[in-house]
């Protein structure tokens, strides 16, 4: 051991007595480790996607069987909302609102980036910790309480936000148009303006850390997909949340103070209104400005670390590394200037539209770069096919087929007729939704090692994969056709209109679909909890990757490495590299003499 | 009875995975190395075939769905523009099939291919930029025309020459149902605002302008086919979309502003009831109608009626919980039956007025009568003197 190295354990050994004095509360509960963070985070993240899944098998039933009795209704909802177990159609409506917000923002924004940015950012990129462990701690538990409250909302007396998770007002403004928009609709504000700030917190944490705190040779050339993806990330994040909590903001002000920012000649319940002069197409634009790119915030940390596992399971480099650069800002940009695809029908001028569809069109380029990038990766690799691995496919399957339909929707002449159908639920769902989802959990699969030292159980993964995927096709396909069919979202039953019951059997196959795929999550849930505690030990570097968060310990420590931290010397992606004979070449491991770089 | 069948499947499915999992484990037993959780060339071949398997699954559920479920998705467009939309989607929908097809191909045939094996190497290539020209420019052309294809529709669709003879019609939305007002012989919608609403003037139309006196308010909405029918949106409380899917036509209707959409209806009501597409619909319905109306009688129910179809406005925007009730018939007429069902329409300055007369003999014997009405009546007659003034005046 050199004398340097000596050196730098004797003064790790110093801190390592600092941390000592670490109580239960400080390690476990008001933490400032980013690993314990990130676990929070999951862990936070898990419970919310049980309730929001499970709330959609609640619809999904009455969807397929409208206005039937269930004593499962009856058990959850209540009396009130669901009277000798027939849902009511007011729930309908607060099920589905809460379910987009649950399963958007706390599962697939919290969840997803709030996981794994806190995990993978100082790890990979070579730093002790966030830059502000503080602010870190304080974004988890402002989203812990945004959580407590959003969940608190569904026990007011006249139920919870039923606005749809768009809120757009009137509806979500007056409680006399529907009953959660009273109590309910205040929580819901109020939790998401939190959630907001939390959201903030950790974004600005997360760029200022990968932009200072990156070890010696780590430039931004050299870091892995993942973290340009989450870089990106907060760096959209940055730019709209602050949108949609001013539009939150002045919603609140219509809403208690009396304003007109977004109500205008209102008759509602045998009285006109107040409210003169607001409009609410300028609420549609500034949530669409926060809603659209939190598409892509909710899509590209799924994105990164579809990468980083794909060419760690490929046994081959990312292709096109810089492309998938390249093609990620491009999407970034792109996705702030195409929030009006979401309005080609709002009233706003037709011009605006020709606009949008131009702009909202061009996201299909990167976005097939990026595909045909995954797909080339694949070719005359040496896959191992790890349950990671099996999620990171499933995300391009699901990509690939959820953002084709994109190109009907984004069009603002096809839009006119699948609007706000069906066929919206349908694309959205594969495109952000299972793809993220797949995203999340193939990270929880590859890092679960790092995160707990254990290993997940892979026949369960491999079960857990198989049967999700196969349930996501049958849920989400079927869908196209019956919003071809012109079935409006957001409809309670469609018994009412004879001209849809050719749909119903459809619709009993999805929900049967959905039953079982969420059935199945149980799997994972089980195979999650039990290993924490009895899954095998994992060895440092269990799936031989490059990057630098497997050369740390598997038994965590603050700090992350016992002595110096690693230099790096090359790029994230030496896998199978011919120069070396192993298959492939940590990122601090220096070059050889004369050894070329074999990339671009 | 389906879905029952894909449970049990499924569940024989799960069994039967479940229960090689335990023979991997047996395999497993005797290695000594800590990696018992990381796929051993026997998973890497046992996942790429079943990869490959779910290749074959995409590609026949797609069929079987296109086969099942292709006829379930709205058919010939009763609209002029409809023709055009329909276009594009189909050319779209082609492109579509071809990229997935290819896509998912590709995906799931290299995972199967290069599945795993500890003396395989894979073939450590970085990037080509060649490659990368090649799927960016080939997207980017074909988008280039997908677009220029759509801008040059919705130029088409959305905008409404100011000198076209067109038909005015209002299109109101409330929670939760819609009305209709035509703009009578002059072809000219009066002006309204919600704080006019009063007794049966429910549109708050503004009985002052004189545009406004040969307005007709209807609840059932019949348009002629051939002509232009221009629709003038309003909502008098929260957001709504009025949907008319057969006429490839939505539009929201926004509180405080009127919004519009122009089309030419092509079939009337009876002529679209009798295409072949239509005919076999409306059969498969009615057949699981009946199916179903045999189920409601035996647990004593009342059996549904038959069904014939109509061409229908549907609230396409979530405005409340009866959000998924709110529709209204939509009639397409030859030009002559058109003229004949709105002439026998009295306008809303009539039914204003014999509201008004109806109500005030009544207020002489009933001395009772509650005095909101009372009140009402007063206002209606008020308005309709205050508009009768007005119109003199000039």
């Amino acid at each position: 051991m050199s004398a340097e190295a000596h050196d730098h354990d004797h003064g790790h050994d110093h801190e390592h007595e600092h941390h000592h004095k670490e109580t239960f509360i400080t390690k476990y509960i008001f933490s400032i480790d980013h690993k314990m963070i990130a676990k929070q985070y999951l862990i936070t993240g898990i419970f919310m996607g049980i309730i929001g899944i499970a709330m959609s098998l609640l619809f999904r039933m009455q969807l397929a069987w409208p206005e039937e009795s269930f004593k499962i209704f009856n058990v959850l909802l209540g009396d009130k909302f669901a009277p000798d177990g027939v849902m009511a159609n007011d729930i309908y409506l607060a099920l589905v609102t809460i379910h987009g917000t649950i399963m958007v923002f706390f599962v697939l924004t919290a969840g997803l980036s709030g996981t794994f940015s806190n995990l993978l950012i100082p790890l990979q990129i070579g730093a002790r910790d966030m830059a502000s462990g503080f602010m870190n701690m304080v974004s988890y538990w402002l989203f812990f309480l945004s959580a407590v409250i959003m969940l608190s909302s569904l026990f007011v007396e006249a139920g919870p936000a039923s606005a749809g998770w768009t809120i757009y007002p009137p509806l979500s403004a007056l409680p006399q148009a529907i009953p959660g928009s009273g109590t309910g609709m205040t929580l819901w504000l109020v939790s998401m303006a939190i959630f907001i700030a939390s959201s903030l917190m950790g974004s600005l944490n997360y760029i200022v850390t990968v932009i200072n705190l990156r070890t010696k040779g780590m430039s931004m050339t050299r870091l892995p997909l993942t973290i340009w993806t989450f870089f990106v990330t907060a760096i959209i994040g940055v730019i709209s949340f602050p949108v949609l909590l001013s539009a939150a903001l002045l919603l609140i002000f219509d809403r208690s103070f009396g304003t007109s920012f977004f109500l205008s000649d209102i008759y509602i319940a045998g009285e006109v209104l107040h409210y003169q002069g607001g409009s609410p197409v300028l609420f549609e634009h500034l949530f669409w400005f926060l809603g659209h790119p939190e598409v892509y915030i909710v899509i590209l940390p799924a994105m990164g670390l579809v990468s980083e596992i794909m060419a760690t399971n490929s046994r081959k480099p990312i292709f096109g590394y810089r492309a998938m650069i390249m093609s990620v800002l491009a999407i970034a940009f792109l996705s702030t200037i195409v929030w009006g695809h979401h309005m080609f029908i709002s009233g706003m001028n037709p011009f605006l539209g020709s606009v949008f569809t131009f702009t909202t069109l061009l996201i299909a380029i990167p976005s097939a770069v990026k595909a045909f990038n995954w797909i080339t990766t694949l070719w005359k690799g040496n896959l191992q096919f790890n349950p990671a691995m099996l999620f990171s496919i499933g995300m391009v399957s699901t990509f690939i087929t959820g953002g084709l339909t994109g190109i009907i929707l984004g069009d603002s002449t096809l839009d006119i007729n699948v609007h706000d159908t069906y066929f919206v639920i349908a694309h959205f769902h594969l495109v952000m939704g299972i793809s993220a989802l797949y995203g999340m959990f193939a990270g929880i699969y590859h890092w679960f090692p790092k995160m707990y030292g254990r290993m997940l159980n892979k026949n369960l993964g491999y079960i857990h994969f198989w049967v999700t995927a196969v349930c996501a096709y049958g849920v989400f396909f079927p869908m196209h056709f019956i919003g071809l069919a012109g079935l409006p979202r957001r409809y309670y039953t469609n018994t009412n209109f004879p001209l849809f019951d050719d749909l119903q059997n459809v619709n009993v196959l999805i929900t049967t679909f959905a039953l079982v795929g969420g059935a199945f999550q149980l799997v994972f849930l089980y195979n999650f909890f039990v290993s924490i505690f009895y899954g095998k030990k994992a060895v440092q570097n269990p799936w031989r990757s490059t990057t630098l968060e497997w050369t740390t310990p598997v038994e965590h420590i603050h700090g992350n490495w016992p002595g110096e931290i690693p230099h790096v010397y090359r790029w994230p992606y030496d896998y199978s590299n011919p120069n070396h004979d192993v298959d492939f070449v940590p990122q601090n491991v220096p070059m050889k003499e004369g050894e070329e770089v074999l990339h671009h | 009875m389906t879905s029952l069948l894909v449970i049990v499947v499924l569940v024989l499915l799960a069994i039967a995975l479940w229960q090689l999992t335990k023979i991997f484990d047996l395999t497993q037993v005797g290695s000594s190395s800590d990696d018992t959780q990381v796929a051993s060339d026997n998973d890497n071949n046992i996942q790429g075939y079943i990869m490959f398997g779910f290749l074959a699954f995409i590609y026949i559920f797609t069929i079987y769905g296109l086969l099942k479920w292709g006829n379930l998705a709205l058919h010939t467009p009763a609209s002029e523009h409809g023709l055009l939309v329909d276009n594009l989607m189909n050319i779209t929908w082609v492109l579509i099939f071809v990229v997935q097809f290819i896509t998912q191909g590709l995906l799931y045939w290299f995972s199967f291919k290069n599945r795993g094996h500890k003396d395989k190497k894979a073939l450590f290539f970085a990037d080509s930029n060649k490659l990368e020209a090649i799927w960016s420019i080939i997207p980017s052309v074909v988008l280039a025309c997908l677009i220029l294809y759509g801008l040059y529709a919705w130029n088409n669709i959305m905008f409404v020459d100011k000198d076209e003879d067109v038909i005015e019609i209002e299109l109101y939305a409330q929670q939760f149902k819609w009305t209709a007002r035509y703009a009578g012989n002059d072809n000219v919608l009066g002006k309204a605002n919600v704080r006019l609403i009063e007794g049966i003037n429910t549109l708050g139309v503004d009985m002052s302008d004189p545009n406004s006196q040969d307005d007709i308010v209807v609840s059932e909405l019949h348009i002629p086919k051939g002509k232009k029918v221009h629709f003038k949106m309003r909502s008098q409380d929260v957001l709504h979309s009025a949907y008319m899917p057969h006429f490839r036509a939505q539009m929201n209707c926004v509180p405080g502003m009127v919004t519009e959409f122009a089309f030419v209806p092509t079939y009337t009501t009876s002529e679209y009831r009798e295409l072949p597409f239509m005919v076999e619909k409306v059969s498969n319905i009615n057949k699981l109608r009946a199916e179903k109306s045999v189920e409601l009688v035996a647990k004593g129910g009342t059996a549904l009626d038959p069904y014939t179809f109509d061409y229908l406005l549907l609230c396409n925007k979530i405005c409340g919980a009866s959000h998924y009730n709110m529709q209204m018939k939509v009639v397409v007429d030859t030009p002559e039956d058109y003229k004949k069902w709105l002439s026998e329409k009295t306008t809303l300055a009539q039914d204003i007025k014999a509201a008004a007369a109806a109500k005030a003999p009544a207020e002489g014997p009933k001395a009772t009568t509650d005095s909101t009405a009372k009140d009402t009546v007063k206002a209606v007659i008020d308005t309709v003197k205050a508009a009768i003034a007005k119109v003199a005046m000039k």
